[in-house]
């Protein structure tokens, strides 16, 4: 269908081609990631193949020096003339296979059973009464066998660039050059791998604070880590796709959670983004309108409401909101109502109520957000548009909508997930209430994340909990993989620069 | 000619109305906590809005309170975890977005994915874990713990200053190698004077964010109260117990911890907006 087919057609089909076309765009989307995955795979399948196949290689036709650094890590330096660097790897390698005697090899075979011995009591002999005999810690043997995994990880990538640095050691030395000192190698570290220098904190930092606590987590996703197995007292082990079933498709009391919650979260994160940004934009243009004065002042009193740290406002607004609170003084003065008002007490009204806040404190950011695109759009746009009679409303659907939306996708997509991960304005304004019996651990307004933060920190069923996190991960990749496939800033980063 | 003049007056007139209207509503939660603050009668909540009397006893209370409510001290605290974290998280920022944004490797596109991966899942599903493994380190409840955790993971959040970084001339850089410079001396003696703006916003927002985050803190510290920092501290004082005897200093408190925070961030749009949209559509 030609852009002129599209135009010709009356709004009540164009809404359906409109939804056709993203749902189309969003499945296209997905095979072609889906069909990406083999190939990628095979990719990267060679790209390590063709690393293996060099070092053999290596091994197989480096002189007698070199083939000896394979088992003594380190010899081709040191016997070359690098002996810091020799003994630097050396020391690595002694010190990865001390780690690896004592404890290593026992942490990583723990992580078939996650323990086998339950905590109990036992008989004494000698002292003739049942005393309580230490049982296996599943929890910590999971966590140091994910620590042991990586050291081993680590170790592999030791040990490559000591086969490299033992292959360029060699070729140096046959090629009648002299091979780099100690302090030259160093200083190297300043100018060609500078970035290795300045990346080395930073990504030990990810690793401890993001990376290794993830993959734990995620493992937890395939074991029964819940309130019945908490450990030291009980054990708990893997039970592969369990949980996605019991979140997913069981008839528990779980899964019949997880589905309204998951609506919900949807239905939150569609009102949440699109009223505030849309309001916002209003905002925005009548503050900008020309004739208005004082603009800086209006725009500094909006401000001021998304300065405020979040979890001030929010339970401010939760004490104004509170059946005694001042909202409902107010009207009850007023003489407007004479019960008071169940704001954050009843299902329905909270979970209006926490939209409603919500543009309390969204609608200012979209407003500082758009208000300088507002600004770039050409006035002749306008002008002409009204010299053809085109309304107001007409002109901010066919003019402004479209310009800020053009520039600001990204940022509405970011806005989304965001919602999606919504976690301040539910926990701190409802906290997730009114609870009810239908659901498990969870109240009316509660989104996935704060479910989520409500059975690690309350029931403890970490498991679950780390489903969900799994889950919402997938949610929000699906909303950024559309995103960042339609952005063609992401793909013209280079171009760019 | 008249009649659009008129009709023109009375569209500014409803706008103004409408912002005057709006902005009564934006600005009436402020009011109202400032004007509880100061007031007189104790108690959580009252059968009418304006206080009856005006005093500072609020303020004096909260920072006099060693008891119940250490408020200073918690003070204390989460000024030195957010001058401590502040330091390390500006430094693993620069670091990672400049070699992000100017060095060459063959990782860097790789890097770049898996930190937008990482960035996808839920940032406290792995809360728990890390409390356990910096309990593995002996440190967990500890205002160590809580620095670690605001600024270790902190490589992470490079997108802003590597787009800033991105629109600094290269010819700059190639300049300086032409004279035989090293990288690290193009960092440190070219770049980073020339980027002093996206220093001082990455100084404030990682300065503001021990401030304002309540969810790490509560897990990491627990019960325990005397290295509490501020947020948890304003929580605890709504608890159900103690709501109708601290409501009017946690308004005190929150006024005095929101005035610098709001002077800060209203210093700082400009950069915040550039931030946001330059920096996502730069990618």
């Amino acid at each position: 269908m030609s852009q002129i087919d599209y135009l010709m057609m009356p709004w009540y089909k164009k809404i359906p081609y409109r939804i056709y076309i993203g749902i189309k765009g969003i499945v296209l989307g997905l095979i072609a990631f889906i069909i990406a995955i083999p190939k990628r795979t095979v990719k990267i399948c060679k790209t390590i193949g063709g690393g293996v196949l060099s070092y053999f290689r290596a091994f197989r036709y480096g002189d007698i020096k070199t083939k000896l650094s394979f088992i003594i890590m380190g010899a081709s330096n040191a016997l070359r003339g690098q002996i810091i660097k020799g003994i630097l790897f050396l020391i690595g390698e002694i010190a990865f296979i001390i780690y690896m005697v004592k404890v290593g090899v026992s942490q990583i075979l723990g992580l078939r059973h996650l323990g086998l011995v339950e905590q109990g009591w036992t008989f004494d002999e000698e002292l003739g009464i049942d005393i309580l005999a230490e049982g296996d810690n599943s929890m910590l043997i999971l966590l140091y066998g994910v620590f042991a995994m990586f050291i081993v990880i680590g170790f592999i990538l030791l040990y490559i660039s000591n086969i490299r640095a033992a292959v360029t050691a060699e070729e140096i030395e046959a090629s009648g050059k002299k091979l780099p000192t100690f302090a030259k190698d160093i200083k190297d570290y300043f100018d060609g791998k500078f970035y290795k220098t300045l990346l080395t904190m930073p990504i030990i930092g990810v690793l401890m604070f993001t990376i290794i606590p993830l993959v734990y987590m995620i493992l937890i996703a395939f074991t029964n880590y819940d309130n019945m197995h908490q450990p030291p007292g009980k054990l708990f082990t893997w039970i592969g796709f369990g949980n996605f079933k019991t979140m997913l498709v069981s008839n528990g009391l779980i899964s019949s959670t997880f589905w309204p919650i998951l609506g919900w979260t949807l239905i939150w994160a569609v009102f949440a983004t699109g009223l505030n940004y849309i309001l916002g934009i209003l905002l925005a243009m009548m503050i900008n309108k020309k004739g208005i004065k004082y603009k800086p002042l209006w725009r500094t009193i909006f401000i001021t409401s998304m300065a405020i740290p979040q979890f001030v406002s929010l339970l401010v607004m939760k004490n104004m909101l509170n059946a005694e609170g001042p909202i409902n003084v107010l009207l009850k003065n007023w003489g407007l109502i004479e019960r008071s008002l169940p704001f954050l007490t009843d299902g329905n009204w909270a979970r209006v109520v926490v939209i409603v806040v919500n543009l309390w404190i969204g609608i200012p950011y979209s407003m500082l957000i758009t208000s300088g695109i507002l600004m770039n759009i050409p006035d002749y746009l306008y002008e002409s548009a009204k010299i053809d009679g085109a309304s107001p409303v007409r002109m901010f659907r066919h003019i402004t909508l479209p310009y800020v939306l053009f520039v600001t996708t990204p940022y509405l997509i970011t806005q989304f997930i965001g919602n999606i991960n919504n976690f301040n304005v539910i926990y701190f304004l409802t906290g997730g209430g009114p609870s009810t019996l239908e659901y498990y651990q969870a109240g009316k307004t509660d989104l996935l994340v704060t479910w989520l933060y409500k059975l690690t920190v309350n029931s403890k069923d970490y498991c679950y909990a780390s489903t969900i996190g799994i889950l919402v991960f997938v949610l929000s990749a699906v909303f950024s993989l559309i995103a960042f496939r339609r952005s063609s800033a992401y793909k013209n980063e280079e171009v760019f620069q | 000619m008249k009649s659009m003049k008129k009709s023109k007056r009375f569209n500014n007139g409803l706008v103004y109305t409408i912002l005057i209207v709006l902005s009564v509503i934006w600005i009436l939660p402020i009011l109202w906590i400032i004007m509880i603050s100061f007031r007189a009668e104790q108690g959580a909540f009252k059968p009418y809005f304006f206080p009856k009397a005006l005093s500072l006893d609020n303020y004096i209370r909260l920072f006099s309170d060693t008891q119940q409510f250490y408020f200073f001290r918690w003070f204390l605290n989460t000024l030195f975890v957010a001058i401590c974290s502040c330091i390390i998280s500006t430094f693993f920022t620069l670091s990672v977005s400049y070699v992000m944004s100017r060095l060459r490797f063959r990782l860097r596109k790789p890097f770049m994915n898996i930190a937008l991966i990482l960035g996808m899942f839920p940032g406290f599903m792995s809360m728990i874990a890390i409390y356990y493994i910096l309990k593995g380190f002996g440190i967990s409840q500890s205002l160590l713990a809580l620095i670690l955790v605001y600024s270790g993971a902190s490589g992470l959040g490079f997108y802003i200053a590597k787009g800033f970084f991105d629109t600094l001339p290269r010819a700059l850089d190639e300049a300086a190698y032409l004279d035989g410079a090293t990288k690290s001396q193009v960092f440190w003696k070219i770049t980073i004077p020339l980027s002093k703006p996206i220093i001082i916003y990455t100084v404030l927002t990682t300065f503001i964010a021990p401030w304002m985050d309540y969810i790490f803190a509560s897990v990491i510290m627990g019960d325990n109260y005397d290295n509490y920092t501020v947020a948890l501290g304003l929580f605890k004082m709504l608890e159900r117990e103690f709501i109708h005897q601290y409501f009017t200093q946690f308004a005190a408190g929150a006024v005095i911890i929101s005035i610098p925070i709001s002077i800060l961030f209203i210093s700082m749009q400009r950069f915040y907006v550039e931030g946001v949209t330059g920096g996502s559509v730069k990618g």
